[in-house]
């Protein structure tokens, strides 16, 4: 299957080759880094690699930033009528594209051959997300999920086994009490896990929500199933972290904070995205241990990241050439170096099978975890009107953390604000 | 009766002076104390940067120095183009307010013609409403008229400053009519007068307002986030907040380095203008 | 008849005006007009919708607790900035050992960007490893979640404000201090007033004009200022530190909901014109500026 890709790969580079006659074709491609200051670099190389290839090919590789500003940054360019060609942007964006009208699928584009081969072999966990309504909207690429990172040494200390790190949502409190450690009055000097709830809660949260066997979202974007009992249950479970099991800081978690407080060994265990692997692997001084998140009815987590998205306005020849750059920069050798790279998970069977990746595991365990529980993982939460039904849910899981509201109270809230806003999609 | 009188004198005397030593005393430590607490961001900034990441919670003596952090910073972001952008921004915002607004200002303070009260309330009116809350309008007249990520967007809106109109104003109202007469007679046109006569003498609050401007600008932040995408027009600012978010976590010896970085030229400013900074602001009577 | 020098004065103002009308003025007034529409979206075209948005404000508890955290947020940040700027004003003005140094240290927080100071301030508030925390805790008192309980979230976020501006208004108040003869204090002092009389009967009211101006700008900032916002709370947890600015800067520009954030502007600028004014009046009856 890989030759075949090559093969396929080449005849669409020879292909754009022989259509582009003496003109070279220039593409405009706006890139988010979201995982601190190689990614840049990495994917400004990527493309340099590839224009020295395909001299026929111009890439502007345009770095804009975080998500939130090249997904407006692409918007008004598209507005303006001047749409890049390419643009990784947030998966979860894909909605508010559409309801825009800004990108197309990359269906019409492709061969069937290339449906097939190419497209589908991306882990479904991550496609989820893109493939709407039968079609492709989206190539996944810089994509992550959350892990548990652990503190072996802490768990010896704890007469806890450091190779079997907590399974179920049970374990999770039981060995979370042990692992948390208080002084003589009483406040915590390590507490047991760390699940970070400011910014993004809904992301994390959602994983506990998949974990207890909630969706919280339909594939439509239109509804969501935030007052579900399962959906509450796992609500209460991520305050009784702290309120009830005190494994947990009480208060709002700060994200950014969460990979210095885990280096810190102010906590034992702490859920955060596989983008942190390298930055954690390289810091910790302790014995590192990855795990895939604790299950209660099943295991599960949501998918994070960018896709790639193909806008609206441009000529079939400069379409294709943008879509056989993707080609090129999904390809197992490319992907293998940008996963090694950032952190991001690969996201193709494929990549795994590389020289490059399978060193690189041998390397860092930790990076197979992810691979292995994108079995269990569904779609980010994403829904049209995605910002603000977002927001709405963050409030949410927000007013239940600090006790504003009681879990069901500010599920129940969210669900008809967010059946407010969402009401006019679902005619 | 006398020498009660006299010892009470004395003794008053006494708890007189002990008592403006104890105040000069709590004076002093409150200054001090006051002084410690405003810059301790500063130090942890120093401390953080110039120290290994391990050592950004703890604070030991013995840590080793390293300039690494700076490296990784300033190698991290493209921080000489985000330097560049901002100084262009902060020039250019600067010439055209001074320019701008020591025209208007003079004719405010200077001639007489019909509107001129209701004109200068209108003026006055963008001291309260200033553009900083006015984004999502302006957003949209700059995406008009094909601005958006651009330099000149982000400065446009600052351009006529409704406080450097008035500044000059009152300035130029000091400056005896005397002097004016003087250059008029001599055949002065109206424009050669502002600039032999009104314009040096109102150097101290063209720098005060300068410096006020320029401090402004380079820290300004909301305004160049939305209007800005791409570092070729990036300022600092944005440039700064956008390496400092990430996803990945944050880590304060490399953040603290860049701020560092960034902010080091208007700190040095400072320090060498500090004198003239105040008595610039004495002398152009903002009070 | 028009006289020439009318014609000058106009050519003067000219530029200055056009572009304070077509960035401030105007906006405003369009700012105005667009909140009686709804937003357009994609295929879907902005329509007529009358008060709708400010009905939708009213009943909006998001928009009502911004307005109340934005008061609180005024109340304490312009009180306190101005003690703050005044006593550091009174701290250099006279003779003291290091007064250079202690210039600098005051100013300094001016001069680095909110954006950035955000981070170490956000470091200060870490909860357990956090500065403040591991100051508290030598004291053995437990850990506190500053930014990320609502109890503390707002006034964490005005403590920055107030440290970021201080030192700016003290310049305002130091160049007033120097204006004061050091004659009539002298005397004072050698008549025995203390420190605290001679600040109440022959300063304060002779900085009065200063201390309304710095008042107005600190006024102006306290709906200016979130930038650090952003970076310590993005206004929760649950909206508990929200202020006006950036709520406006959530629907605009995060939910992209233009109608309603102009809706929100019209707010804004109402406030500030009606605080403004009331201000200027006060300023006008004590300081004649003509």
């Amino acid at each position: 299957m890989r030759h075949l890709l090559k093969t396929s790969t080449l005849s669409g580079a020879l292909l754009g080759l022989s259509m582009s006659t003496a003109l070279a074709v220039d593409l405009e491609f706006y890139f988010p880094v979201a995982v601190g200051g190689d990614a840049a670099a990495t994917i400004q190389a990527m493309t340099e690699e590839y224009m020295s290839a395909n001299p026929d090919v111009n890439i502007n590789a345009i770095y804009t930033g975080s998500y939130a500003d090249t997904t407006t940054r692409a918007i008004t360019a598209a507005r303006g009528g001047n749409p890049p060609h390419l643009a990784i942007l947030s998966a979860v964006d894909v909605f508010m594209l559409i309801d825009e009208d800004l990108i197309e699928t990359w269906d019409q584009h492709l061969s069937e051959e290339e449906l097939k081969n190419w497209v589908g072999g991306f882990y479904d966990a991550f496609r989820a997300n893109t493939h709407k309504e039968g079609k492709t909207w989206g190539i996944p690429f810089q994509r992550s999920t959350p892990v548990m990172y652990y503190n072996k040494d802490a768990f010896k200390e704890a007469g806890l086994d450091p190779e079997s790190p907590p399974a179920t949502w049970e374990e999770l409190v039981e060995m979370g009490k042990k692992l948390t450690v208080r002084d003589d009055s009483g406040n915590a000097t390590q507490w047991g896990i760390r699940i970070p709830s400011s910014g993004f809660p809904y992301w994390p949260f959602q994983a506990l929500a998949i974990a207890n066997g909630a969706e919280l979202m339909n594939e439509a974007g239109t509804e969501v199933y935030f007052d579900q009992p399962a959906v509450v249950e796992a609500l209460e479970f991520f305050v009784d972290l702290s309120k009830e099991h005190e494994i947990m800081a009480p208060g709002i978690v700060d994200w950014g904070a969460t990979p210095k407080a885990f280096l810190d060994g102010e906590t034992a265990m702490a859920i955060t995205t596989t983008g942190n692997l390298t930055n954690i692997r390289t810091n910790a001084t302790f014995d590192l241990g990855v795990a895939m998140l604790p299950k209660n009815k099943q295991y599960g987590v949501a998918t994070g990241g960018g896709d790639f998205f193909l806008f609206k306005g441009h000529g079939e020849e400069e379409t294709r050439a943008a879509i056989d750059f993707v080609k090129w920069a999904t390809a197992p050798e490319q992907a293998a170096a940008w996963s090694i790279a950032t952190g991001y998970v690969a996201p193709r069977p494929d990549i795994w099978e590389t020289e490059k990746m399978k060193a690189y595991v041998e390397e860092a365990p930790g990076a197979l975890v992810a691979r292995n529980q994108l079995e269990h993982a569904v779609a980010e939460f994403s829904v049209y009107e995605n910002a603000r039904v977002r927001q709405i849910l963050n409030d949410a899981i927000a007013a239940a953390i600090v006790g504003d509201k009681t879990p069901e109270q500010a599920l129940s809230d969210a669900q008809s604000e967010a059946d407010e806003v969402l009401k006019i999609y679902r005619q | 009766m006398t020498t009660t009188a006299l010892a009470q004198d004395r003794s008053s005397s006494v708890s007189l002076s002990s008592r403006l030593e104890t105040d000069r005393i709590l004076f002093v430590v409150g200054a001090w104390a006051l002084a410690l607490v405003w810059l301790l961001p500063l130090l942890y900034a120093v401390w953080t940067a110039v120290h290994p990441s391990a050592y950004e919670t703890r604070f030991d003596l013995l840590a080793p120095l390293t300039l690494d952090n700076f490296v990784q910073a300033w190698n991290a972001a493209p921080f000489a183009r985000y330097f560049l952008n901002t100084i262009l921004l902060v020039t250019m915002i600067l010439v055209a307010q001074l320019v701008l607004c020591t025209l208007a200002g003079f004719a405010f303070a200077r001639l007489e013609f019909p509107g001129k009260n209701f004109l200068f309330t209108l003026v006055l009116l963008q001291l309260l409403v200033m553009p900083d809350i006015l984004i999502v309008r302006n957003y949209a007249t700059m995406s008009a008229l094909g601005l958006v990520d651009t330099i000149l967007a982000i400065g446009l809106p600052y351009f006529a400053s409704g406080f450097a109109i008035f500044l000059l104003r009152q300035t130029f109202k000091t400056i005896p009519k005397e002097l004016d007469e003087a250059a008029r007679i001599e055949g002065c046109s109206l424009l050669g007068l502002m600039w032999r006569v009104y314009v040096p003498l109102a150097k101290p609050t063209m720098l005060a307002f300068g410096l006020v401007s320029v401090s402004h600008h380079w820290n300004n932040f909301i305004w160049p986030l939305i209007i800005t995408s791409s570092a070729e027009t990036r300022p600092l600012t944005v440039g700064l907040s956008i390496f400092a978010t990430t996803d990945s976590g944050v880590q304060w010896s490399i953040i603290n380095a860049a701020t560092l970085i960034t902010s080091g030229p208007l700190l040095i400013g400072f320090l060498l203008f500090q004198r003239q900074f105040v008595q610039s602001f004495m002398r152009a009577g903002i009070k | 008849m028009i006289k020439r020098e009318w014609i000058h004065a106009w050519l003067l103002l000219a530029p200055a005006l056009l572009l304070l009308f077509a960035f401030t003025h105007l906006p405003a007034v369009q700012t105005v007009f667009d909140s009686f529409w709804s937003t357009p979206r994609g295929r879907r075209p902005a329509v007529f919708v009358g008060l709708d948005n400010y009905q939708r404000m009213l009943a909006d508890p998001i928009f009502i607790k911004a307005m109340v955290n934005n008061a609180i947020y005024a109340l304490i940040t312009i009180p306190a900035s101005i003690a703050l700027a005044l006593s550091m004003a009174l701290f250099v003005s006279g003779k003291i050992r290091g007064r250079g140094t202690l210039r600098m240290a005051y100013f300094t927080p001016t001069v680095l960007p909110l954006i950035a100071v955000a981070n170490i301030w956000l470091f200060f508030y870490l909860p357990g490893f956090g500065l403040f925390d591991q100051i508290r805790g030598l004291f053995g008192f437990g850990p506190i979640n500053w930014v990320g309980q609502p109890t503390t979230a707002l006034y964490a976020i005005t403590a920055v404000t107030i440290w970021n501006q201080a030192g700016f208004f003290m310049i305002f108040f130091l160049a007033a201090l120097q204006t004061i003869p050091e004659s009539l204090r002298e005397a004072a002092a050698l008549e025995g007033a203390s420190r605290w009389t001679i600040f109440w009967r022959i300063t304060w009211p002779l900085i009065m004009p200063t201390t309304l101006f710095v008042s107005v700008n600190a006024t102006i900032n306290a709906f200016r200022m979130v930038d650090h916002v952003f970076i310590m709370t993005q206004g929760g947890p649950n909206n508990a530190s929200i202020l006006l600015l950036y709520y406006i800067y959530d629907q605009g520009f995060r939910f992209w909901d233009t109608a309603y954030a102009a809706t929100l502007t019209v707010v804004m600028v109402a406030i500030l014109c009606v605080v403004g004014i009331g201000q200027f009046f006060l300023l006008d009856r004590r300081v004649h500026y003509r």
